[in-house]
């Protein structure tokens, strides 16, 4: 039997590295070790509680993950790996939590801008968020003005992240922004996206711009 | 009209196309419109395109089919149409090149990352072995799969390509600099490894296209350069990153800027110089003129 504190450890490890199961060919240094589906398993039968396993492994995981990925040292394929790993883990801790206790932090609704058809950025802001205890409303791609509004409508004190990999949907994204802005000023719009930059997010009239997921995060666990 | 790569092998230097995007908008596509559909709905304006890549003295011109894989057209629903869309896709650009300009057919990514399993390896193949069957119908002379991101996605869309057409094929990722100041691709692909990885796929051409501006594109040459010393090299430079002004996307690096950097690449042996996103008619022209002059000289 492995001792309380360190299951924990070894359970925030595989989400850092990615390593679903004990099945699992990633990564290549963990074959046949337990992986992120049996720790979890394990933690609950020697009685952790659910929160504190979210808290103190797969969030500590996921956070380093971000970081990682942030600073280059990581890059898409493990992000998809640890989400992975962690998705696995929540199997086993969503019957322990009541609807919305896991979700602490807040909402985050977030689409890709009008015309755009590309998620893969999106999905990775979405996973680090995810990762880092917040509710997310994923709106999937090509998403108008008016689905943003009434999803916010539908979410009071909800965040919103819009993201853009062209430049000619960037223009859309300025006109959601602007709406939005223009209905809810108070509600905090992220953009993100390849071409976007921080003195594009400042011209369009946005409250924050990272060239990575982990910015966001930071941001909005600030902001709640 | 002559093999590419026995064309290559002659010594010049040759000259493909600059940006098509950039160039659809101008001429008014709107962003919510499936790009590729122009081959069928506004065949003359990208016709146009082609030719004033051409007419720029491009020796190499690519067609309006880079997001022309069955999995991406599906987003617009317009899976089905596939086969006809990239039979015109090529046949206008081969329209445009007459006798004397290559026509490279372009692949573009899936859209779909493989190890997420939202695909299999086999649908994806098989998008792009029937998109690459229709370019070669259409009359491209080579096929070029383009703006990679992932091994795995290119290994799959360079052997849909060899196992199925008699073309040449072109291999080019796109890289972005990380903050350590090399350079990799989202998904940790670095130039040495897409070169070294991808020698013996089946393309005989490799590169780097998007995603950086003149400078950074010289680095990533040379980083192929310092791993293989005898791979034919393709590079497509954008014309830096854009700026919004207005609602418009503006890139900033000129032709004449571009131009005067075209030595640098030259000096790496790069077999061939293009343009990507941002780039126009007037870059090529400007390139076409250095190029030239180069391949006099030597």
């Amino acid at each position: 039997m492995i001792i309380m504190e360190d299951l924990l450890e070894k359970l925030t490890l595989c989400i850092e590295r990615g390593k679903v199961d004990a099945a699992a060919a990633f990564p290549s240094d963990m074959i046949g070790e337990s992986g992120a589906d049996e720790l979890t398993k394990e933690a609950i039968t020697q009685g952790f509680n659910a929160e504190e396993i979210l808290n103190k492994a797969l969030f500590k995981g996921m956070q380093t993950v971000g970081v990682r990925f942030r600073d280059n040292e990581i890059f898409v394929p493990e992000v998809l790996m640890a989400a992975k790993a962690m998705n696995t883990a929540m199997i086993h801790l969503v019957p322990f939590f009541k609807q919305g206790i896991i979700n602490q932090k807040g909402t985050f609704v977030i689409g890709t801008a009008a015309g755009d058809m590309h998620d893969i950025g999106k999905s990775l802001v979405t996973m680090i968020l995810e990762g880092g205890g917040w509710n997310i409303i994923d709106l999937g791609t090509n998403v108008s003005t008016q689905k943003f509004l009434e999803t916010i409508a539908e979410n009071p004190g909800c965040a919103v992240g819009i993201s853009a990999l062209l430049t000619t949907t960037m223009v859309n994204m300025q006109k959601t922004v602007k709406e939005i802005k223009d209905s809810y000023p108070d509600i905090n719009v992220l953009v993100g996206g390849a071409p976007v930059t921080q003195t594009f997010c400042d011209a369009i009239g946005a409250d924050f711009y990272s060239p990575e997921p982990h910015g966001a995060l930071d941001f909005l666990n600030q902001s709640a | 009209m002559k093999n590419i790569i026995d064309r290559i092998n002659e010594g010049s230097v040759l000259l493909s196309d600059g940006a098509w995007g950039t160039m659809l908008y101008d001429k008014g596509l709107e962003s919510t419109e499936c790009p590729e559909l122009w081959n069928i709905t506004n065949p003359d304006k990208v016709l146009q395109i082609a030719k004033s890549y051409v007419d720029a003295g491009a020796n190499i011109i690519e067609t309006n089919s880079f997001g022309g894989s069955r999995l991406k057209l599906d987003m617009y629903e317009l899976g089905d149409r596939t086969k006809e869309i990239n039979r015109a896709a090529a046949k206008i650009s081969k329209e445009a090149a007459g006798e004397d300009t290559y026509v490279f057919g372009s692949i573009g990514p899936s859209g779909k990352i493989l190890m997420m399993g939202e695909v299999s390896e086999e649908e994806v193949y098989n998008a792009f072995c029937e998109q690459a069957v229709s370019l070669e119908e259409g009359g491209a002379n080579a096929l070029i799969v383009e703006t990679m991101t992932a091994l795995d996605e290119a290994t799959i869309a360079i052997k849909a390509a060899k196992e199925n057409t008699s073309l040449p094929v072109i291999c080019t990722f796109s890289f972005e600099k990380t903050v350590n100041g090399d350079y990799r691709t989202m998904m940790g692909v670095s130039p040495t490894d897409m070169v070294s990885t991808l020698m013996d796929s089946g393309a005989t051409i490799f590169g780097a296209n998007c995603g950086n501006g003149f400078d950074g594109m010289v680095e990533i040459a040379k980083e192929i350069r310092d791993t293989n010393q005898s791979v034919f090299l393709m590079i497509q430079a954008n014309a830096g990153i854009p700026e919004i002004i207005d609602g418009k996307s503006h890139f900033k690096e000129s032709p004449e800027e571009m131009a005067a950097k075209l030595p640098y690449l030259i000096d790496l042996n790069v077999n061939i110089i293009g343009g990507c996103c941002g780039t126009t008619p007037d870059h090529i022209s400007r390139f076409a003129e250095v190029i030239n002059l180069t391949n006099e000289i030597n």
